[in-house]
């Protein structure tokens, strides 16, 4: 396999010297050295700054803040879903707005307030957007529900569930595979009411 | 996904130090730059893109690449600006809904606060071929290889600028807006800045679908400047298979002025149908300065799509794309201008 993607790349290099001279006179003497630094892992050391505490872990660089949160930190709130940006499912909060984990390197997280699933409760007082799933069965298997939720908070805080259309419209990016779609904006409406009195 | 260092860039020209490096084009160059990282880390998980080094750009301290600034003769917005906030500037949603309208209708509000508008443009076709690599075929992934969406899946693809070697389909929904507007592109490069319009940003496919802009390797977008002031009658237009958090099928930026019944000024992008953020000029030209009626709309569309090229199952972009693109003039006709 690596011999394969070796001819390739060899292959991509040659086949492409044409256009490469177009872009000859970009090409500073001595950057060369960059890009021959690969192929073994590279660690970092990282303080992650999540729901008010701070973990320091060693991690790959292209290790995604949701791995680093499920499987560094063992906060497993946030779940993997499509792992492409395509389904909401690991929705956390970077500060204060909605963010996917699963496009987000860990190294880029760091000097960033991190808020999951986990710290959303005031101890044993779950955030209004918690009960009001619960109050409207905002789920089936509850698989998408914690990104559900921290997407739903922000659409709140962000002034974007203000009708039915705007929190189906500004909640797209939060797939449900059971269709729980009717009873999580329902859920959102009540949260609303919650959060907007304070 | 491959091995690779990451460098933290404080300032632009630091960044474009570190990233230019040699390379066959500025999308495969061994250095690329991490802005939201929506596009870059999804295809390095897919080993599409294959970086060895990642320059974050966020921690760019230049404000200007933060910020958005009115003044009355033009709009300039930094690149690392989201597409987040730039839907959210009150005076864009008041005197350019071209721009918020696109935004709006594209992506999701996750996506929106994390890519920056610098890579929205740059991002990538979402052609299933160049996508997966467990297809040997795609010129843009692996030039040479020939192109499985010819004879393939090719619903999605596009029919306006296409070639023999690729008909991938461009997917941005704020660059028909930008090319619409006029849009020039600021970029820094190691030797100093230049100034690109939009419209010469992309490059057909031709016979080198695997280089898609104008950069050269290294070179890093720092700000689109929108001349000439505010564009009230405006808007955007998309066509999707669901009704929201999808790619067009179709899509029409039109920013138009009137006087009287006639058009004094028509600017036409469109979105969904091209390789390219497409400027509809023939359609323009021959609106430009006449009445625009439904009939002069259906006529200026069936122009602008005279040359294009379909394949099996992607016929019915033609008939969209022109239903789009006259609809969209009709409507922004229409518009209460307070």
């Amino acid at each position: 396999m690596d011999e394969f993607d070796i001819d390739r790349r060899t292959f991509i290099t040659t086949g492409t010297v044409a256009a490469a001279s177009l872009f000859l006179d970009s090409v500073p003497v001595g950057a060369q050295n960059l890009a021959d630094t690969r192929t073994s892992p590279v660690t970092r050391s990282v303080v992650l700054s999540v729901n008010g505490s701070d973990h320091t872990i060693e991690v790959d660089t292209r290790m995604t803040l949701l791995d680093a949160l499920r499987d560094k930190v063992g906060l497993t709130g946030s779940k993997k879903g499509c792992d492409q940006g395509q389904c909401g499912a690991c929705t956390i909060h970077i500060d204060g707005e909605r963010h996917l984990a699963c496009l987000t390197l860990t190294v880029a997280a760091q000097d960033h307030r991190i808020t999951t699933i986990e710290g959303l409760a005031q101890s044993e007082t779950l955030h209004p957007m918690q009960q009001a799933f619960i109050d409207h069965d905002g789920f089936q298997c509850g698989y998408c529900t914690s990104g559900q939720i921290m997407s739903a908070v922000a659409c709140v805080q962000e002034g974007h569930a203000k009708t039915d259309d705007d929190i189906r419209e500004y909640m797209s990016g939060n797939l449900c595979r059971c269709a729980a779609y009717p009873n999580i904006v329902a859920a959102i409406n009540q949260a609303k009411t919650e959060m907007e009195k304070g | 996904m491959r091995p690779f260092t990451y460098e933290v860039a404080t300032d632009a020209a630091s960044a474009v130090a570190l990233a230019s490096v040699r390379a066959s084009a500025h999308v495969t160059a061994p250095v690329q730059y991490k802005g939201g990282g929506t596009t870059l880390i999804d295809l390095m998980k897919l080993d599409v893109m294959r970086p060895s080094t990642l320059v974050d750009i966020t921690t760019i301290r230049d404000e200007a690449m933060h910020k958005i600034v009115h003044t009355n003769s033009e709009l300039r917005i930094g690149s690392l600006v989201s597409m987040a906030q730039l839907h959210d500037d009150a005076s864009v949603i008041r005197d350019y809904p071209i721009l918020t309208e696109s935004l709006w209708q594209a992506a999701s509000q996750q996506l929106r606060n994390m890519a920056r508008l610098g890579g929205n443009v740059l991002q990538r076709t979402r052609c299933s071929y160049f996508r997966d690599t467990s297809y040997d075929q795609c010129n843009k992934r692996s030039p040479g290889s020939g192109c499985a969406a010819l004879d393939g899946a090719n619903r999605g693809h596009a029919v306006l600028g296409t070639s023999e070697q690729c008909i991938a389909v461009y997917p941005s929904d704020w660059a028909p807006a930008l090319i619409a507007l006029d849009a020039q592109v600021e970029v820094l490069g190691k030797s100093g800045k230049r100034i690109v319009a939009f419209e010469h940003l992309h490059r057909l496919p031709g016979t080198t679908p695997h280089i898609e802009t104008n950069l050269a390797p290294g070179e890093l977008i720092t700000a689109f400047i929108v001349p000439g002031g505010p564009r009230r009658r405006s808007l955007y237009r998309k066509i999707r298979d669901r009704q929201s958090y999808e790619f067009a099928n179709a899509s029409a930026a039109v920013a138009i002025d009137l006087d009287g019944e006639a058009l004094r000024d028509v600017r036409i992008g469109l979105g969904g149908v091209a390789t390219v953020p497409w400027r509809a000029h023939r359609a323009e030209s021959l609106l430009r300065g006449k009445k625009l009626t439904e009939a002069s709309a259906t006529a200026a569309a069936e122009a602008e799509f005279k040359d294009a090229r379909t394949r099996k199952y992607n016929a019915f972009k033609v008939v969209l794309g022109k239903q789009t693109m006259i609809r969209a003039l009709l409507e922004a006709q229409a518009m209460e201008i307070s």
